[in-house]
């Protein structure tokens, strides 16, 4: 296909390392990528980005599953980010489709299919264009089993959509909308952090019986690069993941945000010789209590670190869980770095994201607290 | 023509000649051309409708000009902001609008400054035919403070007295316009209020819900689409089960005009107008139309439409040329007076740039103001307990 091999990308991330600056000003990326180590366990493994694995995941899905059908805006000649290339091809245009452009459509038609027992899975083009569809989701799809007494579900609907900040998205390219879904009894809410999580999540999301949003950071769908096994492969959802084990302060976010506390888990051993224990939540909703409290009666501080603004975000939600289940092994105020309660800027993008500093800033006060 | 005014020329010489005394003029005279003509423009296709705008269109001189000129500075001025985007000056999204000016051209030539109109992202024409100058509009473009949100809107953002944007999100912007009809009839100030939407768009469930609403309740609203043939890279054909769009709205009356004839345009908008103005409930328009630019600078534009097509529409139908050759075959201006035009306008726009690209960025105060309307300073919550910042609005 033609069209295949000039598509362009909407919220183009190809400008992530430091682009030559206009003006004076400099446009280097908040985080620096940091891949995992290779998987052994899953079998041969390939160099991929995150929209490969998540073209892998795809194409896995539509192989051992004759039901499964992906459709939404512009997919059939790959999506704007190219995270279904070559799938309509191989597999048919009747199971690859485009929708027109209508996410209320979208999502209620996907919920339709999902209830009469085809894997659905539904592409919103960018996250912040899911709120015409939120009635669905949270009305239709999230309740569907408890009021039909367990006789239907749509537990066959995922739904994807590009995530974050971008470096250029500005108000509505940008958003992180996880804690509104978070709200909502019935979904489930995930984010990975790069390619080898992304394609064993979103493989655990279709295989899982409940309706799953999948939100995947636009900004790592090029930078993020690492050997990813080509067969499938389920990473268990709800379970929260210890990247790196430390005894002072606990960090937690998910998706890009988990490379920016990595960072600042470095910075604040070098600086500070705090060690610090940082958690990928991975699922939002339901998300994993129990290794997080852990590891704060083991540290007894606890820092949560995401772009969204800071009130209703979810870290809201963990901060107050937290308090609840751990307060006397707390030493310190439960710490949110996230961002400000503003509409996402345009010009102002690198003061309103949560980056390494201010980070380090508020394990610095947490530690002299 | 060119040899037609020669003859003119010479003639008027013979002519000043003969009467002696009379000042010989060095200059051309504006007496030499002609004040006004008719066009006969293509007839519009009517849904529910018994009788559509005139056949016939009227221009005047002057008013030749100034469509003319406004056409020609929406055309230079998106041509710098596409420069200006790929030197990194303009970041984020740019939706241009070239070949689609006689849509904005035309319909502000039929309404009233008073009147309201409300777009999608492809508004910088917009932005200007309401009112905003070039200076303004490219300062937004770039973020600065002399932007006319103030450098905190960009691109899709861009705002004017009785223009309500620049909306990002595809289709929300219909029942805005819906509603703003509401007022106006509310207020009875014989104002209407012109909505426009993309071809993608018209697939929204809200506009359909915005149709219902402003028939049921007869609103003064000029439902627009410009219809330019491809919703971002899909083709109408592809996303549409009609695409007779102008006929979208079942049970309000519609037209389909020519939206690459600055004339047609205007006369639609005008008999559109009088419409709602009538009381007679709102209305729609579909302008086929055509822009050369792909969706936004990150789309080339070439993977869904060959070169060729757009080759043809620019030679074709392009909207400024087609002003400017009417107005040169009925001798209603020169070629040395649209240059002159055109190098007034260049200036214009440069002059803009110099401004766009060297006026300060908004202060970092401003990144909280506005969230919300309030009398006492309110704190902002920043990205960790310790930092709170001001707001005002």
């Amino acid at each position: 296909m033609a069209a295949a091999a000039r598509l362009f990308l909407r919220g183009a991330n190809s400008k992530l390392s430091i682009a030559p600056g206009s003006l004076g000003t400099t446009h280097a990326a908040h985080f620096t990528f940091q891949p995992d180590p290779v998987p052994s366990q899953y079998g041969p493994t390939q160099k991929m980005n995150l929209f490969q694995s998540i073209t892998s995941a795809l194409d896995n899905t539509l192989a051992s599953d004759p039901t499964a059908v992906i459709f939404g805006e512009d997919v059939a000649f790959g999506g704007v980010f190219r995270c279904t290339v070559g799938l309509r091809d191989k597999y048919g245009k009747d199971r690859v489709f485009n929708t027109p452009l209508c996410e209320q459509g979208i999502v209620g038609f996907g919920i339709g299919v999902a209830v009469a027992g085809a894997t659905a899975i539904a592409e919103i083009q960018f996250a912040d264009y899911i709120f015409p569809a939120f009635d669905q989701i949270v009305n239709e799809a999230a309740k569907y089993r408890y009021r039909s007494g367990n006789m239907f579900d749509c537990g066959n609907l995922t739904i994807r959509a590009p995530w974050g900040c971008v470096g250029h998205g500005s108000l509505y390219h940008s958003q992180s909308p996880e804690a509104f879904f978070a709200h909502c009894p019935g979904l489930k809410v995930v984010i990975p952090r790069s390619p080898i999580q992304a394609k064993g999540l979103l493989l655990s999301c279709i295989a899982d019986k409940n309706p799953c949003i999948f939100f995947e950071p636009k900004i790592l769908y090029r930078a993020a690069v690492e050997q990813v096994p080509e067969d499938p492969y389920t990473i268990p959802l709800s379970q929260a993941e210890v990247l790196q084990e430390g005894s002072d302060v606990t960090l937690v976010a998910w998706g890009t945000q988990i490379h920016v506390l990595k960072e600042v888990a470095s910075m604040a051993q070098e600086k500070l010789g705090v060690s610090c224990e940082v958690i990928d939540l991975q699922t939002i909703l339901p998300w994993d209590i129990e290794t997080v409290c852990k590891s704060v009666v083991k540290t007894g501080r606890l820092l949560i670190s995401h772009e969204a603004p800071v009130t209703g975000g979810f870290a809201s939600e963990i901060s107050s869980t937290v308090q609840e289940e751990c307060f006397l092994n707390l030493e310190a105020p439960i710490s949110r770095v996230c961002g400000y309660d503003t509409p996402f800027p345009h010009i102002f993008e690198p003061f309103y994201i949560p980056d390494k500093w201010k980070c380090f800033e508020a394990i610095k006060k947490m530690i002299n607290y | 023509v060119q040899n037609f005014i020669t003859v003119m020329e010479t003639l008027f010489q013979l002519v000043v000649f003969v009467f002696q005394g009379a000042r010989v003029v060095v200059s051309r005279s504006f007496a030499d051309f002609t004040p006004q003509a008719t066009f006969d423009i293509k007839k519009c296709d009517l849904h529910r409708l018994e009788e559509g705008p005139p056949v016939k269109a009227e221009l005047t001189r002057e008013q030749g000009l100034q469509y003319y000129r406004t056409m020609q500075t929406v055309r230079r001025m998106e041509l710098k902001a596409d420069q200006l985007y790929k030197q990194k000056i303009i970041r984020g999204f740019c939706h241009l609008y070239d070949g689609q000016e006689a849509c904005a051209a035309g319909i502000e030539a039929a309404i009233n400054p008073s009147d309201h109109l409300i777009t999608a992202y492809r508004a910088h024409g917009y932005t200007y035919t309401r009112g905003v100058s070039v200076k303004e509009i490219l300062a937004e473009l770039t973020g600065r403070r002399g932007g006319v949100a103030k450098g905190k809107g960009g691109s899709m953002h861009m705002y004017a007295p009785h223009f309500y944007g620049g909306n990002g999100i595809v289709g929300a912007q219909v029942p805005l316009g819906a509603g703003i009809a509401l007022a106006c009839q509310y207020q009875g100030n014989n104002q209407v209020c012109v909505t426009l939407y993309g071809d993608g768009a018209a697939n929204q469930g809200q506009l359909f819900e915005s149709y219902n609403m402003a028939a049921l309740w007869k609103l003064p609203c000029i439902f627009i689409c410009e219809n330019n043939k491809y919703g971002m890279g899909t083709s109408v054909e592809r996303a549409a089960a009609s695409t007779d769009y102008y006929k979208r709205g079942d049970f309000i009356p519609g037209l389909r005009v020519d939206g690459m004839d600055v004339l047609c345009v205007r006369e639609a908008a005008q008999f559109a107008a009088d419409h709602c103005r009538a009381g007679k409930g709102p209305i729609i328009m579909e302008l086929q139309t055509y822009r050369y630019h792909g969706h936004s600078m990150s789309d080339p534009g070439v993977s869904y439409r060959t070169r060729e097509e757009i080759q043809e529409v620019r030679s074709k139908s392009d909207p400024i040329s087609m002003l400017k050759e009417r107005m040169l075959s009925h001798n209603m201006a020169s070629v040395e007076e649209f240059k002159e035009i055109d190098i007034e306008i260049r200036k214009q726009v440069e002059d803009a740039t110099q401004f766009a690209t060297s006026d300060p960025e908004p202060p970092l105060e401003e990144l909280c103001n506005h969230i919300f309307s309030n009398n006492p300073l309110l704190e902002v919550r920043g990205t960790n307990p310790w930092s709170k910042l001001k707001s005002v609005s």
